[in-house]
């Protein structure tokens, strides 16, 4: 068996066997003797004044031990849920965010009273008992609206609803200036639910003797779930253990501390037994926090050549209620608006809004997809405002491989690539030159067909701490390891990173292998326990576990060679430099045949007669600090033909050409790859939650929150190109995120390229078939305009072929009266102004059986 | 009030005594022990609680526990043969069919009822055959990869692959 250079091998994933026996080990699979079970108490309204709480009914309910509100918990959780500061320096307004609310709920959803039973049902069944005199309070969800002086408040405490509003450039009249021509858009980001298929869990058990805490949560970094849990509770790091074993996906929504979070240990705490709860997945849709929830109002300024000059772009962020725990990293997409090309100028602003919805925080891409939606929409626009291919318009533009490092607009240095290397690869695998003739045969015979680039680019692999600890708080983003090797050669490797699908164990233990020279059998994986390991870990978010965490496993394990070569040469009685290490073994230069293993160079380091002044043991720990971010690029082409009688939209191809630098598993970078472009594909074609003009949710079920079957899924071509990273020395960069960035400008891309005919430059997500088709309806009635920008105001309610009836709901924030935005960021474009809106009971792509 | 109901799971029978109310799926997580079989909604969308009844695949979340009084039940820790996997779970894992594993036992149990109908589906029979199940993680690609993998193993077509863990293959 080869045990060197498994780093680029495809390994099949150690995990799996466990996996798919019904081995897992998920937090709702544990129990602890003597457990008890939680049920919750949510608002049903989206705003609220909260009279009264009459729990006596519910204490009196079969099996009820304790029935928990606010006042409860005085003294036992102390103050609110934290906020990292992340990308906004200045927060205008941060709400304190309570485990549980004294007087006021903010969102439909929220948590005011906690049911502690014997039995799960016998919580459900109490909970339904407490008595919540609530007084409905006018609630705000529409962006627009929310800014204006006389709009409702989020809280009834509040001036305004501005979390933030923060420039980060003002200046891009130059470049305008300079213009020939210029575009302008308004691009939606509908808020999306992240909805892992394990949705979250948490168990916490008191032991009172040691006043210390274990809890068990279904989380993407417990270290963080320490600090800011343990803190609440008043506890000691070293008092309190988070353990987040088996974690059925994430996707962003598992990092940040929830209330119930704060709130499970709590009850333990006072009622003294271990308290578990598991979210049901309407909850989850309900109360998990959402992605994007965005508006940007963009314009872009370039010349008839096909040369980009500038762009100004405003952000309208849906903050939610509160502000998410890592809610202000989104206005990232503010940063990398450029994308792969150059620019002189790009102006940027985000606004931060309030509303009486969940919160907002990542999801897979966080900022990276909506940044990347809008320029790749853009430079479409762009192109087909000047007569010229959407590929003449990105090859003219992109940030060349000379160029690199390329400090871009907003001073970020951006570390390597070669973009129209990608593209090139991409277009020649979805045969451009062919699919452009049958493009245009189809519209001989009134076939759409469409053609979607997405040139992509990422940052990705926080840290740097230098960069990062500003926006978290102080601590800044580097990652951990601990490799420590026994007597007998068995190799223990702690990251402190978590694997929530992503195949860590395999992954990590070919770096492990490959660096010590030994079998991968000889290799554990450990991770996800605060109460193993490093001091602190930092987690898996932002497409930054292998390069930053399998960098700290790298070096980690490179100081144990560096300890067993001294050993070695000792025990050869030569000069370490003479000593060489191949391949898990030593030997003196010139000499291979008289080789000692790496194994007993472990033995000998537990034994005697070590060189002088060396301590005993075989083991090391590492904090790795890149010097840099990572940043991956990509280039997705997407075909659709689009039935203008329904609507429908078929995906005829879906070529991806990405470069993560070095792979170190290709197995497992493809399947992160198509696990990303669906999810961007569905944001694309079918996901978005949708709420009432009350504020309540919609889409509260798996049959009208459309995340796809395999049924709505194409079949992908993948392909790649390799541009080692700069910033480490394995080379690689984040994959984790890519697909998601990536997919749905492409998708979006070639639906407007197929309609062009029609007109319709430009649809919102999710481009449903009822969206679609009353769009398409109304540009036929309408007749062709030349830049299409007529289409604008005709998305929202459609769907009177499927027979829905219209309410008049608001789908989106800011899709009501669109052509009202004074004081939130200039005119709409297109001459849309005043178009009626009829916001929409949004039907989705599919429906469910 | 408690009710009696006796099953049959992975071939071992069983007695209790449970309420009306009780889901299968928290009976065979709760009661019976057995913890591959998962729930991820509340109304039978995602098809992670996939146990077959009798021979058919069932979503173990429509049904109370004493609906299936006299019944044979199979979870997904009934479908190894001892430490043999099952061809499915086999192809799963060779083909990477699944990656944080929740909706996994799920998909191995509506795939062996749809091989056990249908042993050699075609990619779009395979789709629709899974339309009942959702999976977050994969986009789908290697879960179909997986079920033709196995159609073509079970129906003789193919050997399974060889025991691939620490095995460095040729990249993909």
């Amino acid at each position: 068996m080869a045990i060197t250079q498994m780093i680029g091998a495809k390994i099949h994933r150690r995990e799996d066997p466990r996996l798919v026996s019904g081995g897992g080990r998920y937090v709702d699979d544990l129990k602890r003797s003597n457990t008890t079970y939680a049920a919750f108490v949510r608002s049903p309204y989206a705003h609220a004044k909260i009279r009264m709480i009459d729990p006596s009914e519910a204490k009196k309910a079969p099996g009820v031990i304790a029935v928990l509100t606010a006042k409860d918990l005085d003294g036992v959780v102390l103050g609110p849920a934290p906020v990292a500061p992340a990308f906004v320096a200045e927060k205008k307004t941060v709400p304190d965010r309570p485990p549980l609310p004294l007087e006021e709920a903010v969102y439909q959803g929220q948590p005011v009273a906690m049911v502690i039973a014997e039995e799960k049902y016998q919580a459900s069944d109490a909970a339904a008992l407490v008595h919540v005199d609530y007084e409905p309070l006018p609630a705000v969800w529409d962006l627009e609206k929310a800014l204006q002086p006389d709009s409702p408040k989020a809280h009834t405490a509040l001036a305004d609803n501005i979390a933030w509003d923060l420039t980060y450039n003002a200046d891009a009249e130059a470049a305008f200036n300079e213009a020939e021509v210029t575009v302008k858009e308004r691009i939606l980001q509908q808020r999306l639910a992240p909805t892992p298929m394990e949705p979250r869990a948490v168990m916490a058990e008191w032991s009172p003797h040691e006043g210390s805490m274990t809890m068990w949560i279904s989380n993407q970094g417990p270290h963080f779930i320490r600090l800011f849990v343990g803190g609440a509770l008043g506890l000691p790091e070293s008092k309190m253990r988070v353990i987040a074993p088996d974690v059925g996906g994430g996707f962003g929504s598992k990092i940040s501390p929830y209330a119930e979070d704060y709130l499970v240990p709590a009850a333990a705490k006072i009622t003294g037994r271990p308290v578990r709860w598991t979210e049901s997945r309407t909850e989850s849709i309900q109360v998990t926090t959402h992605g994007r929830g965005q508006i940007f109002d963009v314009e872009v300024a370039g010349r008839k050549d096909g040369t980009l000059l500038g762009m100004k772009v405003t952000q309208y962020l849906d903050a939610g209620a509160y502000v998410g725990t890592f809610g202000a990293f989104q206005p990232c997409a503010c940063l990398i608006a450029g994308g792969g090309y150059k620019w002189k100028q790009i102006a940027a602003r985000t606004v931060g809004v309030l509303t009486n919805r969940v919160s907002t925080d990542p999801y897979r891409g966080a900022g990276r997809p909506e940044g990347t939606h809008l320029v790749e929409r853009m430079v479409d626009l762009f192109a087909r405002e000047i007569g010229m291919d959407p590929v003449a318009v990105r090859k003219k533009n992109f940030i060349q491989p000379g160029d690199f490092p390329y400090t871009q607009n907003f001073g970020l240095v951006m570390d390597s690539g070669d973009y129209e290397k990608a593209l090139d690869k991409a277009l020649q695998l979805v045969g451009y030159e062919q699919v452009r003739r049958e493009q245009e045969e189809g519209r001989k015979n009134g076939k759409y067909i469409g053609i979607g680039l997405s040139t992509w680019i990422e940052i990705c692999g926080f840290g740097p701490s230098a960069a990062t600890a500003p926006a978290t708080g102080g601590i800044g983003l580097v990652e951990s390891a601990q490799v420590r090797v026994t007597p007998t050669g068995s190799v223990m490797v702690w990251t402190g990173t978590h694997s929530h699908g992503q195949g860590h164990d395999t992954t990590f233990a070919q770096i492990v292998a490959d660096t010590l020279g030994v079998p991968m059998e000889q290799v554990e994986l450990r991770h996800g326990d605060t109460g193993e390991g490093t001091a602190f870990g930092y987690g898996t978010y932002g497409s930054r576990s292998l390069a930053v965490g399998g960098m700290a496993i790298r070096r980690a394990s490179q100081k144990v060679v560096e300890k067993a070569k001294k050993l070695a040469a000792h025990a050869f009685e030569a000069a370490e430099e003479d000593v060489v290490f191949d391949q898990g073994k030593f030997y003196v230069k010139g000499s291979p045949d008289n080789a000692k293993a790496f194994g007993e160079m472990a033995f000998a380091a537990y034994g005697t007669g070590l060189p002088e002044g060396m301590e005993q043991g075989l083991e090391a720990v590492s904090y790795f600090d890149p010097p840099n971010f990572v940043w991956p690029f990509g280039a997705h082409v997407c075909v659709v033909e689009v039935d203008p009688d329904t609507g429908a939209v078929d995906m005829k191809k879906y070529v991806a050409v990405d470069d993560c630098g070095n792979v170190i598993n290709p197995m497992i970078v493809e399947g992160q790859l198509h696990g990303g472009i669906a999810q961007g594909i569905a944001q694309a074609l079918f996901e978005e939650v949708v709420y009432a003009e009350d504020g309540s949710l919609r889409t509260g079920t798996l049959l009208d929150y459309a995340i796809p079957t395999a049924n709505e899924m194409p079949p992908l071509t993948l392909d790649n190109t390799v541009t080692p990273s700069p910033s480490n020395e394995l080379g690689v960069k984040g994959i984790g995120e890519a697909g998601t960035i990536a997919a749905s400008a492409a998708v979006i891309n070639a639906i407007c390229d197929a309609l062009a005919p029609l007109g319709i430059a430009h649809v919102d997500m999710p481009a449903s078939p009822d969206r679609l088709w009353k769009q398409i309806q109304d540009n036929r009635g309408k007749g062709v305009s030349s830049n299409g920008s007529g289409a604008r105001g005709a998305s929202g309610m459609a769907g009177a072929a499927q027979a829905t009836p219209a309410t008049g709901q608001d789908p989106m924030p800011g899709t009501e009266n669109r052509g009202h935005v004074e004081g939130t960021g200039g005119p709409p474009p297109g001459g849309s102004q005043g178009s009626p809106q009829q916001g929409g009971d949004q039907q989705m792509g599919g429906e469910r059986q | 009030m408690k009710h009696k109901v006796a099953t049959t799971i992975n071939g071992r029978g069983r007695q209790d005594e449970v309420e009306a109310r009780l889901l299968l799926v928290h009976y065979i997580r709760d009661v019976a022990g057995l913890t591959g079989t998962h729930v991820g909604c509340d109304t039978s969308q995602c098809g992670a609680c996939t146990v077959i009844i009798d021979g058919k695949a069932v979503k173990s979340c429509t049904m109370f526990a004493v609906q299936a009084e006299g019944r044979q039940i199979m979870t997904i820790e009934g479908l190894a043969d001892g430490d043999k996997l099952h061809p499915i779970q086999q192809a799963f894992w060779d083909e990477h069919g699944l990656q944080c594993g929740y909706c996994t036992p799920g998909f191995i149990m509506a795939a062996k009822y749809l091989l056990d109908t249908n042993p050699t589906p075609t990619e779009d029979e395979i789709r629709k055959g899974l339309e009942g199940n959702l999976c977050r993680c994969t986009g789908y690609v290697n879960i179909i990869k997986a079920v033709k993998t196995a159609s073509q193993v079970m129906s003789g077509g193919a050997k399974p692959a060889e025991m691939p863990v620490a095995t460095p293959a040729s990249g993909s």
